[in-house]
């Protein structure tokens, strides 16, 4: 042994003797994770959380969260003499007068983009898969609420430097607030400590942008991960995994290595965004003040499928007892999207209730394999998409030489019509695709080889898929649909029938799909 | 050949004193001298149009009105249903429509379009002058007669382009959407002259600013704060068009989580 091992292993002992690590570490560090580029979207997100809380940690050493007003005499010369907050005028100064803040800001921003968009990848990839079947419901909600708090605390983010931009989106802010009925006004000026813009607001959202938040992710995230090492991660299926096992790769050294250089890879991307591609140029965009607006204002792409609902809502209010309630803010701003991330939280329940499955799944589907849940979430998507498209419709306008108005009416009628339009298409889809799996598994793949038999005829010759390729297209479970009887045999109604009639309909909708291959017709093949 | 001369010289010698004299030499003169004047300004009419009186400067422009404006803007530029009443509306308009190219229409859409001249800058001159001389409106402003460079306020003028300006051109000049179609344009290829007319004429959908709403120290303020975006390199890398969040998360999603998701798919692959 060498005199460098042998020290190591001294420290090592010393450590383990007064902690126990060595059986922690010798379970934990071999547990297994199963191989796919899609489980890597989480680490995505995780990555582009330790480079905001890195680059914000470095942007709070000068950011100066107020509102108080100030003259600018700093090196920006087209503003120099302006009147200012003070944090418009600490975020000027990180840009233009602090070593490397430029860059700094770029990447933080960037990798805030990064952030909210991996979590939606992951999102979708844990969703389409069916990962968030019992046992892992909890953690589809927690999910969902480190989604939700992205959103909120990149929109917090984006309005800190107190320019023209970001004072328009507390603006909207105020506004959808203000459309709560009864008491939106109240919590209006609770939130502004009095009328708007007032001189609280940034102060109170620094706080709630650098501590509580970031607090409330480092908790969630960490509940998040435990929960996916105490759970196991799921795996796809194929010949040997079970929903007993996990197939793949020990984390020490192989996952040590492959995350460890994923994290820079991410950090690089973020850097080369940050130092390349300018993003936010508050410099541009001015100090806000209310009277203010320019053309074109946006906010962040993850907010910006709200303000396409805000943009295509009708104008419509009603006045009752005193009260006005504003349907056309309250309905994008606060209706549509709290129905939308309920369903999402709720839907691991929904799903099971209606297959009435009860049982673990540690094996994921193949999106094909699950075509309703598959063509729901192509029908959210496509509902965000058509809102977000009428987020940006004034650059539409402009870019592609089209009428503002023209596009409004295409996203009012679209988000009805393309939405389910999209659920049929893609529910046919995955129907489609099963047929095929089920044709490749019974009579082979197209070798493309064509032969002519003694008699003339021609026929292509087929090749037979090995037993591996098999099992990966024929073992899918195929839940049956619920039967829940609506009289009991004495004909008598029983309790709830009509309860039961539509969890019987939506179930049968649920479980439409094509017969894979049973085990009689794999038989046989064996036999041909 | 000089007998005759001489016998012709001594004929118009005799008739010297007749009353007829004075009228054919006075004749004589005028023509000679008109001459003169129109071979001389021939030759210097396409290189320097001051020579020309204003008086055939505005018939000039009349012409060139007749033949190019009339059938939309009406004979008298008295307007028709297609087309505005062009009295009063001064040579600043003449000179930015059609000094921008936006004059003569290309097509009946939504709002005219910037495009190359049609005219030379004679000719334009010719017709504002037309158009200024039918009834008094804003007169052209020249590039130099602008003393921006020296009394603009850069920052002032961003102050007041943000309030009157932003919310159509938006915050870096860059355009943006009208209703139905039209659109406040771009002003990275506009001259100081042209953006000094367009605020006192009001072209197509916008608002004329007069010398109360923005005084002439202001517009040359605003002036000076467009050329200082026209010229402003763009800190921090690439500028994406200048115009906010939209192309930024386009380029998360293509290129941030495109580059991701390409790493990871190798990353993976290479086990197998």
């Amino acid at each position: 042994m060498k005199k460098s091992e042998k020290a190591a292993g001294s420290v090592a002992n010393f450590v383990d003797e007064r902690t126990g690590a060595a059986a922690w570490a010798k379970k934990n560090l071999t547990k297994v994770f199963p191989d796919h580029w899609s489980f890597m979207l989480g680490e995505v997100a995780l990555y582009s959380f330790i480079i905001l809380l890195l680059s914000g940690t470095f942007l709070t050493f000068w950011f100066n969260p107020s509102q108080n007003d100030v003259v600018y005499k700093g090196a920006y010369q087209p503003l120099s003499g302006i009147s200012m907050s003070e944090a418009y005028a600490s975020t000027l100064h990180i840009s233009f007068d602090i070593r490397g803040g430029l860059l700094m800001r770029q990447i933080h921003h960037w990798a805030a983009l990064i952030f909210v968009a991996a979590i939606i990848a992951h999102l979708l990839r844990v969703f389409f898969t069916g990962a968030f079947r019992k046992p892992r419901e909890l953690n589809w909600i927690i999910g969902v609420g480190l989604l939700t708090f992205a959103i909120v605390e990149g929109f917090l983010g984006y309005s800190l430097p107190d320019d023209l931009l970001s004072g328009t989106g507390i603006r909207i802010a105020e506004a959808i607030i203000q459309a709560i009925p009864v008491v939106g006004t109240y919590i209006a000026f609770f939130v502004f400590g009095g009328p708007f813009p007032g001189a609280v607001f940034i102060p109170r959202i620094y706080i709630v942008h650098v501590l509580l938040l970031p607090g409330l992710f480092l908790a969630l995230i960490t509940v998040h991960l435990m929960l996916v090492w105490y759970q196991k991660h799921t795996q796809y299926p194929g010949p040997g995994r079970t929903n007993k096992n996990v197939v793949g790769y020990p984390l020490m050294p192989v996952y040590m290595a492959k995350a460890g250089g994923f994290f820079f890879v991410v950090f690089g991307i973020t850097s080369l965004l940050g130092a390349l591609a300018s993003i936010n140029p508050i410099w541009l965009y001015g100090p806000y003040t209310p009277g203010q607006i320019s053309a074109g204002s946006q906010p962040d792409w993850y907010m910006g499928w709200l303000d396409g609902l805000v943009r295509m809502a009708p104008n419509i209010e009603t006045h009752a007892f005193g009260h006005t309630i504003s349907w056309n803010i309250l309905a994008p701003g606060v209706i549509i999207p709290g129905i939308l991330f309920t369903g999402m939280a709720l839907y691991p329940f929904i799903e099971s209730w209606l297959l009435n499955d009860k049982l673990e799944h540690h094996l994921l589907d193949r999106p094909r394999n699950n075509p309703n849940r598959t063509a729901l979430g192509a029908m959210s998507l496509a509902f965000i998409l058509v809102a977000l498209i009428n987020g940006g419709n004034d650059l539409i306008a402009t870019h592609f030489k089209s009428s503002i108005n023209d596009i409004m009416w295409f996203s009012r009628i679209g988000i009805l019509v393309i939405p389910p339009i999209t659920f049929v298409i893609t529910k046919r889809i995955c129907l489609a695709l099963q047929r095929k799996d089920r044709e490749i598994v019974l009579h082979g793949r197209e070798s493309g080889r064509l032969v002519m038999m003694p008699h003339g005829e021609f026929v292509e010759v087929h090749t037979p898929l090995d037993k591996y390729d098999t099992y990966k297209l024929a073992s899918h479970p195929q839940p049956k649909a619920l039967e829940i009887p609506t009289h009991d045999e004495s004909g008598v109604r029983v309790k709830r029938p009509l309860v039961n009639k539509l969890r019987n309909r939506l179930s049968r909708a649920a479980t439409e799909q094509v017969a894979a291959p049973s085990g009689d017709e794999l038989h046989e093949l064996e036999h041909h | 050949m000089s007998k005759r001369f001489n016998q012709l010289a001594q004929k118009l010698i005799a008739k010297r004193r007749s009353k007829w004299a004075l009228p054919a030499m006075i004749l004589v003169a005028l023509f000679a001298v008109g001459s003169t004047f129109s071979l001389a300004s021939a030759f210097t009419n396409d290189a320097n149009n001051t020579n020309l009186s204003t008086s055939s400067l505005i018939a000039t422009g009349k012409n060139l009105f007749l033949q190019g404006c009339s059938s939309c803007h009406g004979i008298n530029a008295e307007g028709s249903g297609i087309a505005p009443a062009l009295i009063g509306v001064g040579g600043a308009a003449v000179d930015f429509q059609v000094g921008t190219g936006r004059m003569p229409m290309a097509d009946m859409s939504q709002q005219a379009q910037r495009k190359a001249p049609v005219y030379n800058p004679a000719q334009i001159a010719a017709m504002a002058a037309y158009i200024q001389n039918l009834a008094p409106g804003p007169d052209v402003v020249t590039d130099g007669s602008l003393s921006w460079e020296r009394d603009g306020n850069t920052a002032n003028g961003g102050t007041l382009f943000r309030t009157n300006c932003a919310m159509c051109h938006n915050f870096a000049a860059q355009g943006g959407a009208l209703t139905q179609g039209k659109w406040a344009p771009s002003l990275m290829a506009e001259k100081p002259g042209q953006i000094y007319e367009a605020m006192i004429t009001g072209p197509q959908s916008m608002p004329k600013f007069n010398d109360q709403t923005l005084t002439p120290q202001e517009k040359l303020d605003i002036i000076k704060w467009i050329k200082s975006v026209q010229n402003e390199k763009q800190s921090g890398g690439t500028s994406l068009g200048r115009v906010g969040p939209v192309t930024e998360g386009l380029l998360a999603w293509v290129l941030g989580i495109g580059l991701v998701v390409g790493i990871a798919v190798w990353l993976t692959s290479k086990s197998r």
